[in-house]
């Protein structure tokens, strides 16, 4: 089985610096590409790959990328930001690939930039990540050094500056146009869309902001073909995919696996199984924000459209699991609790929705609820559903809400009945 | 007023945007950094170099929840209370810390040694519970294993 992201990453030992990333072949993506191929010709390449944005929302990539205007009448700057804010509860995969091998991201993000004709890139990555901006501030001065940033990279012409930006906080800054605007040194809220980034980003000129994942399949696919990508994978979006399942599990981690491994493969053998004890109640498949699956649910491929059949988000692939030990109550009232002080304030149903939402469900933990708050949650999951919110951090907080009370309803009324919680 | 330090490190940063007010970030971060924490002169100081309101400023220092606005001790720990670690334990160790330093979450120990604050997650949940102390990470913190951590900062 192929593991062309993580091959190379061994977390007992330091990442390659540029001489070992050359040597295990990288930057042979970047020369091919410098030695006569055209930014259309890469497009479409990631394009036909059907390599799929791992940053959450999953929109090909290729496609995303021809959205930007080119030629000699674009606006200039362009940008290419790699999205490192990995902030979403349950999300520890962007790291492995930031601190096991940076040079894989930036060859990724040159080549990115390359394909849009991006003169100016930046990796936005949070603060708590002190490891991986060390080595990538190190990582993006090698590869000036060796010609592969600055002017004229390779005698190609092509042209691209790299830069770090860390942030300082803030969920918000992990989408993509509240990110535009955490560079530009504003506060993280999002923007109107229309107009796309792909035509006004940052600083209002064609932008393209991709996940760290998405970028580092970008040299692979380069250097072995459409064919090889899709035949990594067990289903129709191509590539591998970073896994990773954290809980009360024998062996919580992150693999690489061909997309499309089941649920149960992930949970059952790579993860060990649940600790002895306790039993699987509930999934978060794609982290914080994505609805619960069940063990009814433990057979469905982990891809895109197969989970999304489940009634749930493959997300950003990391998978939060809930065991027979932990009160869905509690749990969910965690996760409310972090998206009401993540809230940006924004826009009125997410600022005064998600607070309401937490202390609906602290009374119910408490004991203290009463059977009109479970409708009045209910309420609060239409509310502040799709399509009433700026953006989608609201929509994304009621995924794991509606689903807990889908499939743990009885839970939520027990605590009512019992007038206490019944894990306690 | 801004040293010569500070202010040589805030023009490195405007040199890199399309107009000044875009470094405000940066030049909060170099601030802090440098003093430990963003006080109201501060916030004016950093408004007049970038020629923009006080105001301004403070909407970004106060909307980071790493800018801190009040002064912090020697040492800041950061509790992830995220889901994972939720899950793992974060509950008891944020009381154990609580009783330890004998102070509330955001509060700052007598001593000025340590300021407890909550922070999400920290992106590594395969090792919940998680938590930080400065620039340094602790996974799969055992409660036994609090005092010999703590002891390492003064
Ligand atoms: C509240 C919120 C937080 C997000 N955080 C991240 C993040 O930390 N990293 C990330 O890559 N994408 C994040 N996204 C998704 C981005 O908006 C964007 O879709 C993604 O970076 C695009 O990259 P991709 O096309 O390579 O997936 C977030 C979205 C929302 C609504
Ligand atoms: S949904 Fe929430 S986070 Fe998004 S814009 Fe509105 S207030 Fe901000
Ligand atoms: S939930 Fe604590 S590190 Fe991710």
């Amino acid at each position: 089985m192929e593991r062309p992201l993580t091959r190379n990453i061994h977390p007992d030992r330091p990442a390659l610096n540029l001489k070992e990333y050359e040597m295990t072949g990288g930057y042979t993506a970047l020369r091919k590409v410098c030695s006569g191929m055209t930014p259309a010709a890469l497009q479409k390449l990631v394009q036909d790959s059907n390599l799929k944005g791992r940053g959450g929302a999953g929109f090909n990539t290729g496609i995303k990328w021809s959205l930007i205007p080119m030629g000699e009448e674009a606006a200039s700057p362009k940008y290419l930001i790699c999205n490192a804010d990995e902030m979403e509860p349950g999300t520890f995969k962007d790291r492995l690939l930031l601190e096991g091998n940076p040079h894989q991201l930036i060859e990724g993000m040159i080549l990115a930039a390359y394909a849009i004709q991006a003169n100016i890139s930046y990796v936005f990555l949070r603060w708590a990540y002190h490891k991986a901006a060390d080595l990538i501030r190190k990582s993006i001065q090698e590869a000036y050094d060796a010609g592969y940033l600055g002017k004229d990279i390779l005698g190609s012409g092509f042209h691209l500056d790299m830069h770090l930006h860390t942030g300082v906080g803030r969920y918000m800054c992990g989408e993509e146009t509240a990110l535009l605007n955490a560079l530009e040194g504003k506060r993280a809220t999002p923007r109107a869309k229309p107009p796309f980034p792909q035509i006004s980003g940052l600083f209002g000129k064609p932008t393209i902001v991709n996940n760290v994942e998405t970028l580092c399949c970008v040299p692979h696919i380069v250097n072995n073909g459409i064919e090889w990508f899709k035949g990594l994978s067990y289903s129709e979006d191509g590539g591998t995919k970073l896994y990773g399942v954290s809980g009360k599990v024998k062996r919580p981690g992150v693999w690489e696996l061909p997309m499309g491994v089941t649920m149960r493969e992930l949970i059952e053998e790579h993860a060990g199984g649940m600790k002895d004890g306790v039993e699987l109640k509930g999934v978060l498949p794609g982290g914080a924000s994505t609805d619960f699956l069940t063990t009814q649910h433990l057979d469905i491929k982990m891809d895109y459209k197969s989970v999304a059949a489940a009634g749930s988000r493959l997300g950003t692939g990391t998978m939060i699991v809930m065991d027979s030990g932990t009160c869905p109550v509690g749990f969910v009232h965690n996760l409310q609790h972090f998206f009401a002080q993540e809230s940006c304030g924004w826009c009125t149903p997410c600022r005064e929705g998600l607070p309401w939402v937490e202390k609906l469900l602290l009374s119910l933990e408490k004991g203290e609820g009463k059977k009109e708050d479970i409708e009045l949650l209910d309420m609060h999951t239409q509310l502040l559903g799709p399509g009433s919110t700026f953006c989608a951090l609201a929509p994304g907080a009621m995924e794991p809400l509606q689903s807990a009370l889908k499939y743990f309803r009885d839970d939520f009324e027990k605590h009512i009945e019992h007038k206490k919680c019944p894990y306690d | 007023m801004l040293s010569v330090t500070e202010k040589q490190a805030i023009d490195h940063e405007i040199a890199l945007v399309p107009y000044k007010k875009a470094s405000v970030i940066e030049a909060l971060k170099i601030v802090q950094q440098h003093r430990g924490w963003i006080s109201d002169e501060s916030v004016e100081e950093i408004a007049a170099y970038l020629e923009i309101s006080p105001a301004e400023v403070d909407s970004v220092a106060t909307f980071y929840n790493l800018i801190f606005r009040k002064p912090v001790g020697r040492h800041v720990i950061l509790l992830c209370d995220s889901i994972s670690c939720y899950v793992m334990g974060y509950p008891r160790l944020h009381k154990l810390l609580e009783d330890k330093l004998h102070i509330r979450m955001g509060g700052t120990t007598a001593d000025n040694r340590f300021t407890l604050l909550p922070n999400v997650c920290l992106g590594c949940c395969d090792h919940a519970p998680a938590l930080m102390i400065d620039k340094d990470l602790y996974r799969d913190v055992e409660p036994a294993l609090l005092d010999d951590i703590l002891k390492k900062y003064e």
